[in-house]
């Protein structure tokens, strides 16, 4: 494989990569907690299709901000459609955890249902809205992320070997994929520095001493979960904005459930999620290319087989052959306070 | 919080879940600007009211029954099988190959043959999340999610470049001998007096209602199923009790995934008569609704069945007439495990408030 090979399936790796990120550190908040979440791929379901309908719409908003002086901003297309986007992954957000924290019911079963819901209103709301069959219209300019080049890129561009690197693979990408990468520190910031992130890891472990402690364990739980809606939200976004020029029925063909085993893969921790999305993104990256695996192989290696790799790895890591994948002890259960 | 008493928490629950799953569903049409009004008539019209639609509305009902007695077995182990679609799948490569390997003399001897294949099949996918929950402690439900893509990519390269004839271009295997064709219920005498027409359901629903009565009886008349039954309880009791987890979670799982396969003998075997991609088509998810709805219990399941076989021959017909699309069934799907499962707890305590005000009552008179 040459060099200009490597570098265009690095970069596909980045864009793959970008939605598992953001859904697997959604789950990491969530699960932290102790409320299994299987609903991220229904959440980014929702959210893709909320922000490719409201970016196709083409509508913007001009707001007067009366400060000093007025001061005049603009919300595009694209950035009205992540409103919604994440607005959309919220409301699913909220379902789960009144289902899940408030009643106390199965949080896998309400995950399940939160995807076949997600999976069915998303077309029926996009062809009441255009009539496309579930599809919204392409969209394009203003209504999309568009890729940004970062500083030097250009200049850089001739340097060997790091320069081309840093033109294809690490420049040219739309805003949120960065956002994804700074959201990796930024998550382990919360989590391992704050005093919200030491209660939000003590309520998914040990929520009775977190109620000891005189602290609301319903309130960090919800709080948890809606910086998963929100997370969820950008990444369902990203797919209809961003990876692709709007939103097409089931778009998100099983992410969340990659985003899943990703997050297993790292153990719920933030900066293994990154190295673990990326090398599932890279796996997708490679199914996307099956000439070049056949070159490098030296045979045929059948696509499904490059599409079952993340599943398989998954379930060996669950089996512990690979390190040991310890969930948050209090997951999946509801609290009782004590009366 | 009070006990409800036992007709309504048999009964009541489940239909007061049904009836809010059902306001939504109206709602969610009326902000589509259909007519839920008018959607319900296309939709009893079209999967009850003639022998036809009930052809249809059976066969899928045959299909569910199999994957909500799936299901129930598992949750009876306090087992969550979400695998139950990968399993299906799986089953339907067992029933394929059975059919293909021999030219069948009659249906009766590849049926048999077919249905061991299909459940051999769907138990062996169980069967590897199972030890790995048994020994190594990893989540079932993690694990089964994962089979069912593992199985869905199996079967896409089994089907492109294993099993598909020379020369075919969809991704299918050959067409079955005529020797497995399974008697449709238009073919059977008695039956063919009410179904005139050429439909789907076939003599496997006879083994779907047998197998309800199986697992009856295995889990409320046998060792095994008190066994089974008392793990899910508590398992740490059980284990106490000398029951040997590893052993209950693995017959368990493969009872279940033997269930699940056995559906594709409906699917595969009856109606399609060879295998194709994606087979199985959603029902090992559907199983979920029809357990949770049918309160895991056989009877239940069979009844439940029977409901999510006409919202599926329904909503198909909703896809034909109307310009609801046919993804309204899944909307339906959703909002019956919603509140039939998770939001279970929301219902109860409003039923129980409302006999607590009763109660207060009575006590108020006397």
């Amino acid at each position: 494989m040459d060099y200009a090979t490597l570098l265009q399936i690095l970069d596909s790796t980045l864009r793959l990569a970008t939605p598992l990120l953001l859904a697997c550190l959604a789950g990491l908040f969530s699960e932290r907690a102790g409320i299994f979440d299987i609903g991220l791929e229904g959440k980014m379901l929702a959210a893709a299709m909320a922000s490719g309908a409201v970016a196709a719409s083409g509508m913007s908003i001009v707001l007067l901000i009366p400060l000093t002086s007025v001061e005049v901003v603009v919300i595009s297309p694209v950035m009205f459609g992540l409103i919604a986007g994440i607005l959309a992954s919220l409301l699913f957000a909220l379902i789960h955890a009144v289902a899940s924290i408030t009643f106390r019911g199965n949080q896998l079963i309400s995950g399940v249902a939160l995807n076949f819901l997600a999976s069915g209103i998303t077309v029926l709301v996009a062809q009441r809205l255009f009539g496309q069959g579930g599809r919204t219209p392409p969209i394009s300019g203003d209504a999309r992320f568009n890729p940004i080049t970062l500083p030097f890129a250009e200049s850089l561009r001739d340097v060997p070997v790091l320069g081309p690197l840093y033109y294809e693979v690490i420049s040219g990408h739309s805003a949120l994929v960065y956002v994804a990468l700074l959201a990796v520190p930024a998550s382990w910031w919360v989590l391992y520095r704050t005093r919200f992130g030491l209660r939000l890891r003590a309520v998914g472990e040990n929520p009775a001493a977190v109620d000891t402690a005189g602290i609301s364990v319903t309130g960090l739980r919800y709080a948890a979960v809606a910086l998963t809606g929100i997370l969820c939200g950008l990444a369902g976004a990203y797919m209809a904005t961003a990876l692709q020029a709007g939103f097409g029925r089931e778009m998100t063909a099983g992410r969340g459930y990659i985003a899943l085993a990703a997050l297993i893969f790292a153990k719920w921790r933030p900066v293994a999620a990154l190295w673990a999305c990326l090398l599932f993104g890279f796996f997708q990256a490679l199914a996307l290319r099956p000439d070049v695996v056949e070159r490098v192989a030296g045979l045929k290696v059948p696509v499904p087989f490059l599409d079952a790799l993340p599943y398989a790895l998954t379930v060996i890591v669950l089996a512990g052959f690979i390190g040991r994948a310890i969930p948050p002890r209090a997951g999946g259960e509801a609290y009782v306070k004590e009366r | 919080m009070d006990r409800l008493p036992r007709w309504a928490d048999v009964a009541l629950v489940p239909l007061i879940s049904l009836l809010l799953a059902a306001i939504i569903s109206a709602l969610v049409l009326l902000f589509i600007g259909q007519s839920p009004v008018e959607a319900f008539e296309v939709m009893v019209d079209g999967a009850l009211g003639s022998p036809y639609g009930w052809g249809y509305t059976l066969y899928y009902t045959t299909s569910f029954i199999f994957t909500g007695l799936a299901v129930t077995v598992a949750f009876h182990a306090g087992l969550f099988n979400i695998g139950g679609e990968g399993q299906a799948q799986l089953g339907g490569l067992g029933v394929a190959l059975v059919c293909l390997s021999l030219p069948w003399p009659h249906w009766t001897l590849a049926l048999a043959a077919a249905t061991l294949g299909a459940a051999l099949f769907g138990a062996a996918w169980a069967a590897v999340p199972a030890y790995l929950q048994a020994k190594r402690g990893s989540h079932i439900v993690i694990t089964t999610i994962m089979f069912n893509y593992i199985a869905a990519a199996l079967l896409v390269y089994l089907l492109v470049d294993v099993l598909r004839p020379q020369g075919q271009m969809d991704p299918a295997t050959a067409r079955f001998p005529v020797g497995a064709k399974l008697p449709t219920l238009d073919q059977i005498p008695g039956f063919n007096l009410i179904f005139q027409r050429p439909v789907p359901a076939n003599v496997t629903l006879f083994i779907a209602l047998a197998m309800a009565v199986v697992v009856w009886a295995i889990l409320w008349r046998t060792r095994l199923g008190y066994q089974i039954r008392a793990f899910g309880k508590s398992e740490a009791a059980a284990k106490y009790a000398g029951i040997n987890p590893t052993r209950i979670i693995l017959v368990t799982m493969i009872l279940s995934g033997a269930l699940a396969g056995m559906m594709s003998i409906n699917n595969v075997m009856g109606e399609a008569e060879r295998l194709l991609q994606n087979s199985s088509e959603g029902a090992g998810f559907i199983g979920i609704a029809v357990a949770l709805m049918g309160r895991n219990h056989p009877i239940g399941v069979v009844l439940a069945a029977l409901l999510f076989g006409f919202l599926y021959q329904g909503g198909a017909e909703l896809g034909l007439w109307t310009s609801i699309p046919i993804e309204m069934r899944i909307v339906v799907q959703g909002l019956v495990i919603l509140f039939t499962g998770a939001l279970d707890m929301m219902v109860r305590m409003f039923l129980a408030r409302i006999f607590g005000l009763f109660r207060s009552h009575k006590l108020g008179a006397a």
